[in-house]
């Protein structure tokens, strides 16, 4: 059996996927990359391999991505995470047409074909706000466990107008609303509509078609999940493995390149 | 008889011999400021160089000046003493690294710059003439504004044809004579017909090489990279308008590219993608900026910046000798309008660009400086995709301000870039 390895390096999380053969994720792994990004992929990657219950030698390709995916030293190569979401993204979910990450610091827009390419894509630019960072601002800012962000939201019946399109100056605006009444339900829903609605600027740059797949970390939040269907006017895919996305692609290309070692003279330029 | 140059006296001479005429050119803008000679303000479209030259003008480009700091990474200096100054930094970052160097005295990485005696602006871009009022205001020195009307369509040469065209170019006639006068008065000098005649026989040679200087990039592979390479060019086909030396560099360049053309030698040593680019370069990370497309294989096969920039040489406009000032006037609205109107209008430009270079990818570069040449890239950008399946990679930076410029996220969207142009090849190579 022919193992396949990706890890992603992301500002917040780190996390690492292992692929068998027949592309089925057989191990995987999410730890915060705190502020040794080597030793993060290192200990990512040995937990996802742990759960496989091989050997790490047998994983036979690596890739890295994110952020911080020249520091998986032990890779064999580097895509971007722009690439490997799109790849993670139509594997899971083959109608997948946009791709919406929303990750600790940035946000993506992809649009793909049915073959995984990425078409067009656009980030946020100089800016977390509209990022997973905004969400953690609010967090910070409400005394609220990040993990009852979205639960919270959920139950608010009027969201306030967060208008602040930065990520410090929210947390002001936050604390203001809270002193003049308005409930933190309301106000937390209102936190989730503005980083919604940046998240469809990026979508309309890019071309909204559907299926739209929503990846990354932020996907965790079903508050967030519920404003970007609303906003769509439609469902999105997404679900448990969304926050491995990237991870994934990135393990999918590296079985691809031990796929194509097999191959005499398979074409070697390019990264699907 | 000379022995004809072989190989190795052609190849690379262009950049060179460019960089030297450059050095030249601020060194005697340096001499001028020691014996106070004359010198005028100018900007890249509607230098008016023709004109300016018949009355021995040194010419200064305050954009070429600014973005030089830039290229010598100096621009953030600058730019703080003119916003300690009182300038926001929301505005043109040339215009802000100008004002700290005239602030300073005319102190520049590569030497000294005059004060203006006289600064020549045009309507071509809005923040010209209010940059103008800054060295009218320092100085209390003369300007001359050029109103060149525009056309706001895409015709360039074909402009001639239309019936209002005479009238517009009259208005023009009339201005350049009051420049004339001017100049007179100012430096007390006779105009020179012939001598105009001379300066515009020298922008002709220079303005036809330029032409098939870019003209020869349709080679595979691309013979230079419009984005490095061709800002050299851009220095001395600004700097050098008019001039024997100007027009000797551009035809000596073009029989090196034309080697380089038959003996099918590329500026990349392996060219995998043929590039175009939209916009100002990256100044403050220049270098870098090239290598994070070079290192993949990624060669600027054209530039808009090549078009816009270069004082409307790329259309290798002949003026007529015969009738010296009426064929400037025609010129210069040429010129102007090709610049300024068809700024708007760059979707068919770079669809013929896409088709006729054998272009893989487009790059957009809207810059934060500069509105006039960002804005509409966006909608640019989609309309040519959808007018042709081509890769396109939009990014955001500035052509001065180093702080608006981050390399980790400009690297990581080029990466994704070259990573679906790879993709979309194997594709195209499987489906073929």
């Amino acid at each position: 059996m022919a193992y396949a390895g990706g890890v992603d390096v992301g500002s917040t999380q780190t996390k690492a996927v292992v692929v068998d053969e027949h592309a089925q994720i057989v191990g995987r792994a999410i730890i915060d990359t705190g502020s040794n990004v080597i030793t993060a992929a290192e200990n990512a990657f040995r937990i996802a391999v742990k759960n496989v219950g091989v050997d790490e030698a047998e994983v036979e390709y690596i890739v890295g991505t994110g952020y911080g995916r020249y520091k998986v030293t032990f890779g064999d190569t580097q895509i971007t995470e722009i690439s490997c979401h799109a790849r993670g993204a139509v594997h899971m979910f083959p109608g997948t047409r946009t791709v919406l990450d929303m990750g600790g610091q940035d946000t993506k827009a992809i649009r793909v074909r049915d073959n995984g390419e990425v078409v067009d894509f656009c980030m946020n630019d100089k800016c977390a706000a509209g990022t997973g960072r905004f969400l953690q601002a609010a967090a910070f800012a409400l005394e609220i466990p990040l993990a009852d962000l979205g639960p919270t939201a959920l139950r608010a019946e009027k969201a306030v107008a967060i208008s602040t399109t930065c990520t410090v100056f929210a947390e002001s605006e936050v604390l203001s609303w809270l002193g003049r009444g308005k409930k933190i339900e309301d106000i937390l829903l209102g936190v989730h509509r503005s980083i919604g609605s940046r998240s469809m600027a990026l979508l309309r740059r890019v071309g909204i078609e559907e299926q739209v797949t929503f990846t990354g970390g932020v996907t965790k939040n079903q508050g967030m999940v519920e404003v970007m269907n609303q906003m769509l006017g439609f469902q999105v895919n997404t679900g448990g493995e969304a926050h491995l996305m990237g991870a994934l692609g990135a393990a999918l290309f590296a079985l691809d390149r031990i796929k194509a070692s097999r191959v005499p003279h398979h074409a070697k330029e390019g990264v699907a | 008889m000379p022995d004809k140059p072989n190989g190795q006296d052609i190849v690379g001479r262009g950049n060179a011999e460019g960089a030297r005429l450059f050095r030249d050119w601020f060194n005697s803008l340096t001499t001028a400021k020691e014996r106070n000679e004359p010198a005028a303000y100018v900007f890249v479209m509607g230098s008016l160089q023709e004109i300016l030259r018949v009355f021995d003008y040194h010419t200064v480009f305050p954009e070429i000046h600014s973005l030089q700091m830039a290229v010598r990474r100096v621009a953030h200096e600058y730019l703080m003493q003119a916003e300690d100054y009182g300038y926001s930094p929301d505005i043109c970052g040339y215009v802000k690294a100008d004002v700290a160097l005239q602030l300073r005295g005319g102190e520049h990485p590569m030497g000294t710059i005059p004060k203006p005696s006289l600064a020549i602006m045009t309507n071509a871009c809005n923040t010209y003439m209010k940059w103008g009022e800054i060295w009218e205001r320092m100085y209390d020195c003369p300007t001359f504004t050029l109103d060149a009307p525009g056309s706001r369509a895409i015709k360039s040469l074909d402009w001639r044809q239309n019936s209002y065209f005479e009238s517009d170019r009259k208005y023009v006639e009339a201005q350049l004579r009051e420049l004339i006068a001017l100049c007179e008065k100012l430096t007390g000098k006779k105009f020179d017909i012939d001598k105009l005649r001379d300066v515009m026989e020298k922008t002709n040679r220079m303005s036809r090489a330029y032409r098939r200087v870019l003209e020869l990039n349709k080679s595979h592979p691309a013979l230079f990279n419009a984005l490095n390479e061709g800002t050299i060019f851009l220095g001395v086909v600004n700097a050098l308008r008019g001039t024997a030396d100007g027009a000797k560099y551009f035809e000596d360049l073009v029989v090196e590219m034309e080697y380089k053309a038959a003996h099918g030698i590329g500026t990349l040593r392996d060219e995998k993608y043929r590039l175009s680019i939209v916009g100002v370069p990256c100044y403050p990370i220049f270098r870098r900026f090239y290598e994070l497309f070079s290192e993949w294989g990624g060669t600027f096969v054209t530039s808009s910046y090549l078009w816009f920039a270069s004082g409307g040489a790329d259309l290798g406009f002949q003026y007529d000798l015969n009738r010296p000032i009426e064929s400037l006037s025609e010129g210069v609205l040429i010129s102007l309008r090709h610049a300024m109107d068809a700024m708007f209008f760059q979707n068919q430009w770079i669809i013929d660009q896409i088709d006729s270079y054998g272009v893989d990818g487009i790059v957009y570069h809207p810059i934060k400086s500069c509105r006039t040449t960002s804005t509409g890239l966006a909608d640019n950008r989609r309309w040519v995709m959808e007018a042709r399946d081509v890769a396109t990679l939009f990014i955001e930076s500035d052509m001065m301000d180093k702080r608006v410029v981050s390399e980790a996220q400009m690297k990581n969207r080029i990466d994704a870039f070259f990573e679906g142009l790879a993709t979309r090849r194997l594709h195209a190579q499987a489906a073929a």
